[in-house]
């Protein structure tokens, strides 16, 4: 049988890549997106593993709701990306600097 | 190793492969690739731990509807990917650094003891759409209509803030059209009848 932790383990390797991806693309909104799509995935294996594990259907009741919020943030993203890159034509987020904030 | 094992570290291996791939490659479109592989990858643990319609809703929702509309606006938007890249080699060391990090610091508290569990506390339903759906629809039915009515505001949002008006673009208004009076549109001219000798 496999450990709880190993399923554990591999949630959090998924969360470190993401978090590294977010340094190394920093520039890209799109890819910066996709980085939060993937912490939110890791999250979301915690969740089943969780919830595998204790018996608890609880748990997957929470990754559906994950699962919801995280469709809605990515088409309201993508929807602000599309309307930045149609005003600025770039999504460099060096360049992002109207607010000056 | 059991068959089990074998599907597990295989599919994981693929899942940090395809992870790493998402936050090192170049182009924008392989990277939305390298992440749906990686969707289809989870789903299929999630499988192993007898969630079938959490791993089959990732699918169908992630692969089939978030994912494509990645695709859609990478293809859509016309992008230089040089400016984007530069800094890779800056940031590459410290990005990993703190990620080796997070990944070290909470791979040892994953060691402590109650992680060790090789055994589910309680037998998985047999239905897990039906157990489910019988906690959603009782316990957890506010959230479920909350989580309905965040879906509708985000179609609406991303409808609003694509929508533009363009001055170039030819249509039909219908008011415009219902209102026109016939003296607009209709000139009497009063003239001479012609005489046969100017014919």
């Amino acid at each position: 049988m496999i450990p709880l932790s190993h399923f554990l383990i591999v949630a959090a390797l998924l969360f470190a890549i993401s978090v590294a991806g977010m340094f190394i693309n920093r520039k890209n909104v799109l890819i910066l997106l996709m980085c939060i799509e993937m912490m939110l995935l890791s999250v979301n294996l915690n969740f089943v593993a969780f919830s595998h594990y204790l018996g608890d259907m609880a748990g997957q009741v929470f990754v559906f709701f994950i699962l919801t919020v995280a469709a809605a943030e990515a088409a309201i993203g993508l929807a602000i990306l599309v309307v930045l890159f149609r005003n600025r034509r770039t999504i460099n987020v060096q360049e992002l600097d109207a607010m000056k904030g | 190793m059991t068959f089990e094992q074998i599907i597990f570290y295989l599919f994981s291996a693929v899942l940090v492969t395809a992870a790493v791939g998402m936050v090192t490659v170049r182009n924008p479109v392989y990277a939305a690739l390298c992440l749906i592989l990686s969707f289809f990858t989870s789903a299929a643990l999630w499988l192993l731990l007898e969630a079938e319609f959490l791993g089959i809703v990732l699918v169908l929702v992630y692969v089939g509807a978030v994912m494509v509309l990645f695709l859609f606006v990478i293809m859509m938007l016309d992008l230089n990917l040089d400016p984007l890249k530069e800094g890779f080699a800056r940031y590459a060391p410290v990005g990993f650094l703190v990620a080796a990090v997070i990944a070290v610091e909470m791979i040892m508290v994953l060691q402590s003891g109650p992680f060790q569990t090789t055994t589910p506390a309680a037998a998985a339903p047999a239905n897990n759409t039906e157990a489910l759906g019988a906690i959603l629809y009782t316990d957890y039915v506010y959230p479920f209509e909350i989580a309905a009515v965040i879906l509708v505001v985000a179609i609406i949002a991303a409808i609003v803030l694509t929508l533009r008006r363009r001055p170039d673009a030819r249509k039909q208004d219908i008011s415009q059209q219902v209102q026109v009076r016939r003296e607009d549109r209709v000139r009497l001219v009063k003239m001479k009848a012609e005489t046969k000798e100017q014919a």
